[in-house]
């Protein structure tokens, strides 16, 4: 860098600097957000509560992580494809987490939420367990689309960086949208979380129905860990997941069971927490730590709001227990 | 009062009995006691079977996974539970707060509520007792203690008294609206610890300001000589248990706490309190989690910080389901899953196994106890005295 580009890059205000690092993080925290909350979201719209996502997430990291470095060493010419043998590798072991869940859930007197808690403080603690080997070793990343390099502002550059997952996340919410919306499929889907004797008397079984939703969302939500691991952070380590698997709970709700919202949703929970360490940044140096509530606040602001003690939800699946 | 409220309200109770309470107390008839022994006989087979298939499924994990004599680990997770003296204290040490954050959850759910966000409010009577300990510092420890743990114990059942005041005027779910209320509660700490009350010599690890020698809540004094060492906590959570038991399962409060989580409507046509009965046992129930946030930050550390944040909240969820939603049935669950943490680290040092593997097992026995709940009550004795 020249000593006048230099110059220039000092001169980034902070104002440009927070919105720069709200748009980088909208991007890039937003990922995993937006694949577990699509993930929860089909669950969710086939009847049942899924709340070891959180677990579900971290296995999917140290999955990921464990295969990609694996592949990596074992084949070095293979190092590009590592990352994402490891993405899919993260998906399978939450297509296996969400049918355990479904599996108990599908049990007379099983409360999804206990199920959920304890599927959380499993997949945590087998995680950690596993994870254990890879704490030292470098795992290659997932590739991502540097659009930003015309710029001098390290910034700039690193706010526009698009990792591929995101790009994949960007396609995939639209066509869920669409395929609930407009498909067969997405119509059986629905009919079990909205009235289970409809289904029932069609001839569906409701159990298995959300069951395949059950694993399409834990498949999502691996994937959404895997983001973890082997892209930002981009480690592996304790306490890699901070309660996204859990706020994509709260993000659903605030999505309105919508999985095109849960787009704009992840962004925004994205960015609001890129907020605090900008912030931070930018030289506001006090009560950054209050920004980590933003988005759980917003959920709860939104519910204070909409909710009433006559109706449900808008939008909620009226199977479902929670809304 | 007509007499169809009268009617339904004694349906509902009638169901409710047969359904939720393990032994009939109100009949003593010996079919009813006969019943009751089968409920209970019924229980202990259930959840010795699952103890046992818990330890058959890790015994796999441990041989094939961890390359591990199970046997061994087994006789060393007894040895750093319950099989020594000072195992034993540490154990009982352990159990103290998730009796107290199990009735975070417990207490709710005789209103049909499931209340998740026990961590929250742990984290907040914790932050609560460390503000209370600078306010009455001085005071001698005996005016002190009791003022932390007040403090604690109200602050945490405001803060889930919200979540019931929310249900009952809002209509918001309060499993969600606890969630969302850790996360703030979380947010509200750290700012709290690593700002406003930090000590400023804690570089590494933020925490609070200590709350002085004098004011941690120690050992029990005067003990004989086979018993092992036990802090005060361990008794404000036993107290707490039995005195929501009598309140939950033997007095009026209790049995109109029922009605309401059996059947709404009943609970209004008889002219029950409802808002009153959700708000007060909400408060209850955080206070519970509220003061297991002191004793925490009271018996360990003297002081606040993330240590606090080490996910006793939702542990305390998970031994309330397995004890059934009982109060008193939530000591003995609690001071096993107390045991099986505590015996971590002796695993840990003797098989050079991560600390991480008993919270497998703990999961794995999470797991399996909620899905016995499908067979509870199947069993052929059980069916016998269902059908008298």
């Amino acid at each position: 860098m020249s000593p006048a580009e230099a110059s220039q890059a000092a001169a980034l205000s902070p104002v440009v600097a927070v919105f720069f690092a709200l748009v980088g993080g909208a991007i890039s925290l937003s990922t995993p957000y937006l694949f577990v909350s699509l993930g929860e979201c089909l669950t969710e719209r086939s009847g049942r509560v899924n709340l070891g996502l959180e677990g579900t997430m971290i296995l999917g990291a140290v999955a990921a992580y464990a295969a990609a470095y694996q592949i990596a060493t074992t084949y070095p010419g293979a190092t590009w494809v590592a990352p994402w043998i490891g993405v899919l590798l993260a998906g399978c072991v939450g297509v296996v987490m969400g049918g355990l869940h479904a599996w108990l859930c599908a049990k007379e007197r099983v409360n999804h939420i206990a199920v959920g808690i304890a599927l959380m403080i499993f997949g945590v603690g087998l995680a950690i367990y596993l994870g254990k080997p890879y704490i030292q070793p470098k795992a290659p990343h997932l590739q991502a689309l540097p659009l930003g390099d015309w710029s001098a502002h390290a910034a700039i550059r690193s706010a526009l960086k698009i990792n591929g997952l995101f790009l994949l996340g960007l396609v995939l919410a639209p066509t869920l949208a669409w395929g609930l919306a407009n498909t067969r499929v997405g119509m059986i889907l629905r009919m079990a979380g909205e009235s289970a004797d409809a289904a029932r008397a069609l001839g569906y079984s409701v159990n298995r129905v959300r069951l395949l939703a059950t694993c399409a969302g834990g498949f999502l939500a691996g994937v959404g860990g895997s983001f973890l691991s082997l892209y930002n952070p981009g480690i592996w380590a304790e306490g890699l997941s901070r309660g996204q698997g859990l706020m994509a709970v709260a993000l659903v709700i605030f999505a309105r069971w919508n999985p095109l919202t849960c787009l704009f949703a992840s962004l925004m929970f994205g960015a609001a927490e890129a907020l605090g360490p900008a912030l931070q940044a930018a030289g506001f140096s006090r009560g950054y730590q209050l920004y980590a509530a933003v988005p759980a606040a917003m959920t709860l602001a939104i519910m204070i709001a909409t909710c009433s003690t006559k109706r449900t939800l808008a939008g909620a699946p009226a199977e479902l227990s929670v809304s | 009062m007509t007499s169809h409220s009268t009617t339904v309200a004694a349906q509902s109770a009638a169901t409710l009995r047969s359904a939720a309470a393990p032994a009939d107390r109100s009949s003593s008839s010996p079919a009813a006691a006969r019943a009751a022994l089968a409920s209970i006989a019924n229980g202990v087979v259930v959840q010795g079977g699952v103890l046992l298939a818990a330890l058959v499924v890790f015994g796999v994990f441990l041989w094939l996974i961890a390359g591990k004599n199970p046997f061994a680990v087994y006789a060393d997770m007894w040895k750093g539970s319950y099989g020594t003296r000072f195992s034993q204290s540490a154990s009982l040490a352990k159990a103290a707060p998730l009796m107290l954050t199990a009735l975070c959850t417990a207490l709710p759910a005789r209103l049909g509520m499931v209340v998740i966000g026990n961590e929250g409010a742990l984290l907040l009577g914790g932050l609560a007792g460390v503000m209370a300990a600078q306010a009455f510092g001085a005071a001698p420890a005996g005016i002190a203690i009791p003022a932390m743990l007040l403090a604690g114990g109200l602050v945490g059942g405001l803060w889930i008294a919200l979540a019931g005041a929310l249900r009952q005027f809002r209509g918001v779910n309060e499993t969600i609206s606890t969630l969302l209320l850790y996360y703030v509660g979380l947010a509200l700490f750290t700012f709290v610890v690593e700002d406003v009350l930090r000590d400023p010599s804690s570089l590494n690890k933020p925490s609070t300001v200590g709350i002085g020698e004098a004011n941690m809540i120690g050992a029990i004094g005067g003990l004989p000589a086979w018993m092992p060492e036990m802090h005060w906590g361990l008794v404000v959570g036993v107290v707490f248990c039995v005195a929501t038991w009598l309140l939950m399962d033997h007095g009026t409060f209790g049995f109109a706490a029922r009605v309401v989580g059996g059947n709404v409507k009943a609970a209004r046509l008889q002219g029950l309190p409802i808002t009153r009965l959700v708000l007060l046992t909400c408060l209850l129930a955080g206070s519970a989690a509220g003061v297991a946030g002191v004793i925490e930050m009271a018996v360990a550390e003297g002081k606040a910080n993330a240590s606090l944040n080490a996910g006793l909240g939702f542990a305390g969820i998970l031994v309330a389901f397995v004890a059934r939603q009982n109060p008193l049935a939530v000591i003995p669950v609690a001071l096993l899953f107390g045991g099986i943490t505590a015996s971590g680290g002796l695993v840990q040092r003797r098989h050079e196994l991560p600390d991480a593997t008993v919270d497998v097992f703990t999961g794995i026995l999470f797991i399996l106890v909620l899905a016995s709940e499908a067979f509870a009550g199947r069993l052929p004795w059980r069916r016998e005295g269902a059908a008298r």
